[in-house]
């Protein structure tokens, strides 16, 4: 069998799987359809929360990511891996102890305002709507090639899929089928990566082959006259690869589709141990994918010196690819050799974002791993898009219509109104993805940023600073993300409105993907400063506070203790 | 133990391991990054292991004392959950 007959065979095996455990798990309760009744426990609700955070950027385009940038790729491995510290030690466990349905929900009732809640349901809407345009982006990259339907059609397939088990089961819908998609999505990243660590190093563990691989690409790329591999600062300068850092992993923590897992659990305990397990699950991945991306340089760039630019696309991998328009054959047919000269223009060609997948291809592996990965980085686009759905189906339902249009509405209502929302919500964003704002993973960046500045700082003080309150909250979370999200569109405006220069090259130096550290120190700023002038929170709000930082329930003559 | 020395603890352990969090993340991995890679770790630049593969590793590690320790602490504060005493949703408030 080719390569296309297993990919029918691998992905459909796993998406009847997924479509049948979507169907056991469906739900009749709002509690069920938000939070899943709150009895997952900690291992499941890691391996699911790792599902929902290793999306297609993850899967699809990282490792192609740090391929070409080296070093300074370390921002997405320590960025999308650091911010589950914050959110284990500063958030999860006392969002639990609260126990509510959404982000919105602790933003509510801490800062005891319906406005701060319509402005926390429009940032959770707005940072889940650009995220969820990426993954839908990356299961049309998948699907176009390795179904062999158009980029369009793979959307739309992908919408319809995701549609049917969000609906149904809502979160605990979503979280068994997670659990289910993770694994899936970890044997399809790493097994490519042990058979290519074996083959070419002969070690099985790709992270130890790291140590073979990269003193050879490190030679290989200063024979051709560039900078070493791991030369930090080849692409970006020390202040960008630290706001970019910074940026990623607080928006990380302040994501609302990672957040609101952790309200699933039946614990504060099985909270900071889920945490831990979905560290532990998604570093699997995150060690792997630097080792692929030595791998995938190295083999590109040994086969075009071997071959020369011609020899080059005579490759069978590079011919299957090249159908897809993802590698620009006509501009490296043009190059006449070989040399220092003409690698810059020969990466230039090749699209970031089939590293991943072609791999196995380019290291000359079976037809039926080719066809695992592409199982694999569906699942990885599909449970990241479900994730993300639900959270703008709940901020729509749950937090817009039944918290502030229509309190008295019934259980059934609510339910009703939460599954049309999650199609609703299918359907824009399969509009986004099939007219897609640029790289997967560069859109995926610029939620971290609208999300660092909006929703961290403000959970992260109502937790540990009593004296918050609400104007502090509202300023902050609105004057953070119109200015993250300002910036960003001026400096990307050649991308976003196809202007020809960005009508801003940076501020302070940092560039769009860090600005949103920018914006959480104004988001800081503003709210310690409103908060001192104005009047404390009331009392009851107080004892919420203290409420939340302890696991188990404590009485009203237990708070009032000094 | 009262209820403040608990969070007072419980502060102090976030207070540490942040701490670590920081120097492994932004001083090893990043402004330390061009030092630590003239030294060599299992044929890898150390500073570049750091950022790529050390640091993930050490991440996982700091949640995993939080979690233990702060089991601990809920017990010997006498402020872990038990089936009696378990929040269910809505119940913090």
């Amino acid at each position: 069998m080719g390569i296309q007959e297993w990919t029918w065979v691998t992905v459909g095996l796993t998406f009847s799987a997924y479509l049948y455990i979507g169907y056991r798990s469906r739900v009749a309760s709002t509690k069920g359809f938000y939070v899943a009744g709150q009895g997952i426990s900690a291992i499941a609700n890691g391996a699911a929360t790792g599902a929902d955070w290793m999306s297609a950027a993850s899967f699809i385009s990282m490792a192609g990511l740090i391929s070409f940038q080296g070093f300074d790729g370390s921002v997405y491995l320590m960025g999308w891996t650091g911010g589950y510290v914050l959110l284990a030690l500063l958030l999860a466990p006392f969002l639990r102890k609260f126990g509510q349905y959404t982000v919105p929900d602790f933003v509510a009732e801490r800062y005891y305002s319906q406005a701060a809640r319509v402005v926390a349901a429009i940032a959770a809407i707005f940072v889940s709507f650009t995220y969820v345009a990426g993954q839908m982006g990356g299961v049309g990259v998948a699907f176009s090639r390795f179904l062999g339907v158009s980029f369009e059609m793979g959307v739309v397939i992908g919408m319809v899929i995701v549609a049917f088990f969000a609906s149904l089961g809502g979160m605990k819908g979503i979280t068994y089928t997670q659990v289910a998609q993770y694994c899936v999505l970890i044997f399809a990243y790493t097994i490519p990566a042990i058979a290519i660590a074996l083959a070419l190093f002969g070690n099985p563990i790709p992270q130890g082959a790291i140590g073979e691989a990269l003193p050879i690409l490190n030679d290989l790329q200063t024979d051709l006259g560039l900078d070493p591999y791991s030369n930090p600062f080849v692409n970006n300068n020390m202040l960008n690869v630290f706001c970019i850092t910074l940026c990623l992993m607080v928006g990380t923590a302040g994501l609302p589709h990672v957040i609101v897992r952790f309200y699933t659990v039946k614990s504060v305990s099985a909270a900071r141990w889920s945490a831990f397990w979905a560290l532990l699950f998604i570093g699997i991945l995150y060690t792997t994918a630097p080792a692929i991306a030595i791998f995938a340089k190295t083999e590109m760039l040994q086969q075009f010196v071997n071959n020369g630019p011609q020899g080059f696309l005579e490759l069978s991998w590079v011919q299957n690819w090249a159908e897809t328009g993802l590698i620009d054959t006509a501009a490296i047919a043009a190059l006449p050799e070989a040399s220092a000269a003409t690698v810059g223009p020969f990466l230039g060609a090749i699209n970031r974002d089939i590293v991943v997948l072609a791999t196995p291809e380019i290291a000359g592996l079976s037809a039926f791993i080719v066809a695992l990965v592409a199982a694999g980085g569906l699942a990885a686009a599909l449970s990241t898009a479900s994730g993300l759905l639900l959270v703008i189906s709940s901020s729509l339902a749950h937090d817009i219509y039944g918290k502030l249009i229509n309190p008295n509405a019934s259980d059934k209502t609510r339910l009703a109104v939460g599954r049309g929302m999650i199609l609703f919500a299918v359907v824009l964003a399969g509009l986004l993805g099939i007219f897609p704002l640029g790289f997967v993973a560069e859109v995926v960046a610029f939620a971290f940023g609208l999300a660092a500045a909006s929703f961290f700082p403000v959970i992260l003080l109502g937790i540990f600073w009593k004296r918050a309150n609400k104007q502090g909250a509202i300023a902050g979370m609105s004057v953070g993300l119109v200015f993250t999200f300002v910036m960003i569109v001026l400096m990307r405006t050649h991308v976003v409105i196809g202007a020809e220069q960005p009508i801003l090259e940076s501020f302070l130096g940092i560039k769009a993907q860090g600005i949103g550290v920018i914006g959480m120190v104004l988001n800081f700023a503003l709210m310690i400063g409103v908060s001192l002038m104005t009047a404390p929170p009331p009392p009851q709000v107080q004892n919420l506070v203290e409420q939340i930082r302890y696991p188990r329930m404590m009485s009203e003559a237990e708070l009032a203790e000094v | 133990m009262t209820r403040q020395a608990y969070w007072q603890r419980q502060v102090k352990r976030i207070a540490i391991l942040l701490t670590i969090w920081f120097v492994v993340a932004y001083v090893m991995g990043i402004f330390l990054a061009p030092t630590l890679n003239q030294f060599s770790f299992g044929g890898v630049p150390f500073g570049f292991w750091m950022a790529q593969q050390g640091s993930i590793f050490v991440f996982i590690s700091l949640i995993w004392i939080y979690a233990y320790f702060s089991d601990k602490a809920d017990k010997e504060a006498g402020l872990n959950e038990t089936d009696d005493n378990m929040s269910s949703a809505s119940a913090a408030h």
